[in-house]
Formats: structure tokens, C-alpha cells, sequence
């Protein structure tokens, strides 16, 4: 019972100001729904030197698994496997792949979910290179990305995979590939989101016709242009 | 002899604490799937997912039953205690005087306000990202960025609460009330002036 505000005598006329902050943060918080991603990429850009500095000062990236443990990376054991419907099918030591033509890029990498890293600096080997090494079949209209994290696989139409852009990366950063960004060789297709950007690259098949990878097993789209799917765009 | 006055029921400790245990419970389960290092250094990411979303069910739900088990009618008078300000709340607010405060200060009022507003909007935008992983429908491009500015914004009221509760000698004294319930009179009389006590 304690807490009752003092006698009438020394009341002071109260308004009801809790609930008004209470609703105005609220709605301000929920406007963020409009506005936030915009906002955030200002602020993150601004706050990206410290990141180097204080490690624990967010990069932007998140980390995304879908087991239990990440794949560990042994150069002397590990292969990229290039076969499925191709004329010369390929298996390559890390010595080997890193040893093809190197490409560079700059890009922004998007999350389905909403979050965007940009300007990440890219090394590797672009994709068409070795399409071209491999000599596909007529037969083979679509690419299947095995990833060493079971079960993950994502696929790519031939057309797809032969954008300009589409790059296997060993590097990140002028440095190899981190182990939590798919050491030592991921996909990367800065036109679609991050599903299709498969990790811990392990092997790529040339198959007959595309079909759906792991998270388009779960509902996302297989076409998964950045802005244009998912639901975002119209 | 030093005389104590109660400042806080059981309830009123009750729903501190549950909220309190359910935020450094979030808080670090989240941290684990937001910080890149601690990812790594974690793993496990889809159970550590499951333990955060149902958490955040479970943190709710506790707050649910914390009010509705307990003294819901004292809950609802300690509700209106905080929403109601006067010309003191004000004055103090605005560092003039004369500003006798209550049972609550202004500032504690208005912490108590956002901090309601915090965990609406932690479970509206939760939600949105356990379902917008099912259902396009339930997918906003800045859910997630809403989601992390939230814990920013809560952080930064966490660490200012723990100073005040924990470190500044003047309001630490505080801490036992919400702990052992009673506060000493003394103490009741100078920082909450226009507060009678029962």
C-alpha cells in the first residue's frame, strides 16, 4: 500500500505523461520500419574504421550457419571438385585454384534478412574462367554449389553463373578468406542475396535443370535478386 | 538505530528481477549471433537461435505471470504511480527547484516508460524476424536494424541503471530496495521528500 502520492492538500495536478512516452517511443521505434536500413548504413559506414581497431565493434557481417560447427579448412587434403555435364572436369588443390587468374572486386553484400555490408573487397578466381576450363555440355543449364557445411547447396542457372561479376573468393579484404566466411573458397553474386553467395565451396556440378537450395527448401526464392524477390520490390 | 521504510513489494522485486535475468539472458544470446567473434567462437548457431527466439517467449511470459500471480492491483496502482507527473517531476526534470520527488523521481519514471516502450518494440520486432523467416508477408528490409538499434538503445540505459544502482554513492543505497525491500528512512526522506511510506 506504500507509495500512494501525498495528501490532497499538497497535491500537484499530475498528467499522464508515462504513457506518452511510453506510446511515442513506440511508434517512434516502430517507424524505424520505414527508415532504419537507410539510417544504419549512414552510421555503419561512419563507425567501420573502429571496427579494425576494438574487435568488438560490429563489421556489419553476421555470421550465418546452419549446423552445428563450421567446416575446417586443411590445404594439404582439400579439393574444389568441378564436374556434373563438362567435357574436362576439374579437381583442384587450394595451390591450384589460387594459382588460376586472379580477379578483383568491390561489392556490397546484402542479407535476405536486412542487413547489408558494403564495399567488401574481393579476391579469387571469377567464375566464367573456369566454366571455360571445364567445357560444359549443351545439356547443362544449371550449376550446383556443395557447400562442406551438410547440407547446404545452392543452385544457379548457367546464365546466372555467367555474370560478370560472380566470382569464387579466396580472399577478403586483401586477406584469405576467414574460416566463418567460408574458408577458403566461397561463392559470391553481389546481385542476389547472401543464400545463394554459397560458403565453404566444395564442389560445383553442372547439371541438366536448377533446383532449390537449402533455404529455398524453407521458402526463399531461387532467383533471389537483391530488391526484386523475397517480397522486397514489387 | 537506524529505521527502514518498505519501498518495494514483492511483486514490484519480482517483476524487476524476471525482467532484469530475461534482458542479460537475451542480451548475451543475442550478442552471440550478432558479434562476428562470438559467432566463431560459439557456433551452434541454430541452437543458440532457438534458445534466443524462445527466450524471448519465455522473458515475456515470465513478466506475463509475474503480474497476473502476483499482486496485479498493487502492479496496476505502481503503474499509474509512475505515469502520472506533476510540476515537481518537471522541476526536477529541469534542475530547479523546489522538486520533491515521490516514491519515483522523474527520472525514474521516464526510464520506466521506455523501458516498457523497449521490450514492446524487442518482441514486435522479434516476432516479425522469427515469422519473416516463414512468410514473406512478415519481411521488412529494417526489422533487423530495428531489432539491433533496440539492444543499442537498451544498452546504453542498462549501463547508466547499474551506474546509478551500483557505483554513484548518492542513489546506490537504492539497490536494497529492490533487493531486501526497505530503504532507511533517512534516505527515503531526502532523495523521495513527497513520498509517505506506510
Amino acid at each position: 500500500m506504500s507509495g500512494e502520492p501525498a495528501g490532497p492538500e499538497r497535491a500537484e495536478p499530475e498528467r499522464p505523461v508515462g504513457r506518452g512516452v511510453f506510446l511515442g517511443t513506440v511508434a517512434a521505434g516502430l517507424s524505424a520500419l520505414v527508415w532504419g536500413k537507410s539510417a544504419w548504413s549512414t552510421v555503419s559506414a561512419a563507425v567501420a574504421p573502429a571496427e579494425r581497431l576494438v574487435p568488438l565493434v560490429p563489421s556489419g557481417w553476421r555470421i550465418y550457419t546452419i549446423s552445428g560447427t563450421m567446416p575446417t579448412f586443411d590445404p594439404s587434403t582439400w579439393r574444389l571438385d568441378v564436374g556434373g555435364l563438362v567435357r574436362r572436369p576439374l579437381s583442384l588443390s587450394y595451390a591450384e585454384l589460387t594459382s588460376l587468374p586472379r580477379a578483383e572486386q568491390v561489392s556490397t553484400f546484402h542479407c535476405v534478412t536486412g542487413w547489408s555490408v558494403a564495399n567488401v573487397h574481393w579476391g579469387g578466381v571469377r567464375l566464367s574462367d573456369l566454366v571455360d576450363r571445364v567445357a560444359p555440355h549443351h545439356a547443362a543449364h544449371a550449376l550446383e554449389f556443395v557447400s562442406a557445411e551438410v547440407p547446404y547447396v545452392d543452385y544457379l542457372t548457367v546464365r546466372q553463373a555467367s555474370l560478370p561479376d560472380v566470382l569464387l573468393a579466396y580472399e577478403l579484404d586483401g586477406k584469405p578468406l576467414p574460416r566463418e566466411h567460408g574458408a577458403p573458397v566461397r561463392l559470391v553474386i553481389p546481385e542476389m542475396y547472401g543464400y545463394k553467395n554459397v560458403k565453404w565451396l566444395r564442389r560445383i556440378t553442372f547439371v541438366p535443370r536448377t533446383a532449390d537450395g537449402y533455404w529455398e527448401g524453407l521458402g526463399y526464392d531461387r532467383d533471389a535478386w537483391v530488391g526484386r524477390s523475397n517480397g522486397y520490390g514489387s | 538505530m537506524t529505521r527502514y521504510v518498505r519501498r518495494f513489494s514483492r511483486s514490484e522485486r519480482a517483476l524487476h528481477w524476471v525482467n532484469a535475468l530475461g534482458f542479460v539472458y537475451l542480451l548475451t544470446t543475442g550478442l552471440v549471433l550478432y558479434l562476428p567473434r562470438l559467432s566463431v567462437l560459439v557456433g551452434r548457431r541454430p541452437l543458440i537461435k532457438d534458445l534466443h527466439a524462445w527466450g524471448g517467449v519465455g522473458w515475456v511470459a515470465s513478466l506475463a505471470l509475474v503480474v497476473l500471480l502476483g499482486d496485479s492491483r498493487g502492479l496496476l496502482r505502481t503503474a499509474r504511480e509512475l505515469d502520472g507527473f506533476d510540476a515537481h517531476d518537471l522541476n526536477w526534470l529541469l534542475r530547479r527547484a523546489p522538486a520533491p520527488q515521490g516514491r519515483f523521481n522523474a527520472g525514474q519514471k521516464l526510464n520506466s516508460a521506455v523501458t516498457a516502450a523497449l521490450t514492446v518494440l524487442f518482441l514486435a520486432s522479434g516476432l516479425l524476424l522469427w515469422l519473416g523467416e516463414r512468410d514473406t508477408r512478415f519481411r521488412f528490409a529494417s526489422t533487423v536494424v530495428l531489432h539491433d538499434g533496440l539492444m543499442y538503445v537498451a544498452l546504453v540505459l542498462l549501463v547508466g541503471h547499474l551506474y546509478l544502482a551500483l557505483i554513484h554513492p548518492a542513489t546506490r543505497h537504492a539497490l536494497r530496495g529492490m533487493t531486501i525491500g526497505t530503504v532507511r528512512e533517512d534516505w527515503a526522506a531526502e532523495h523521495h521528500a513527497r513520498w509517505k511510506p506506510q
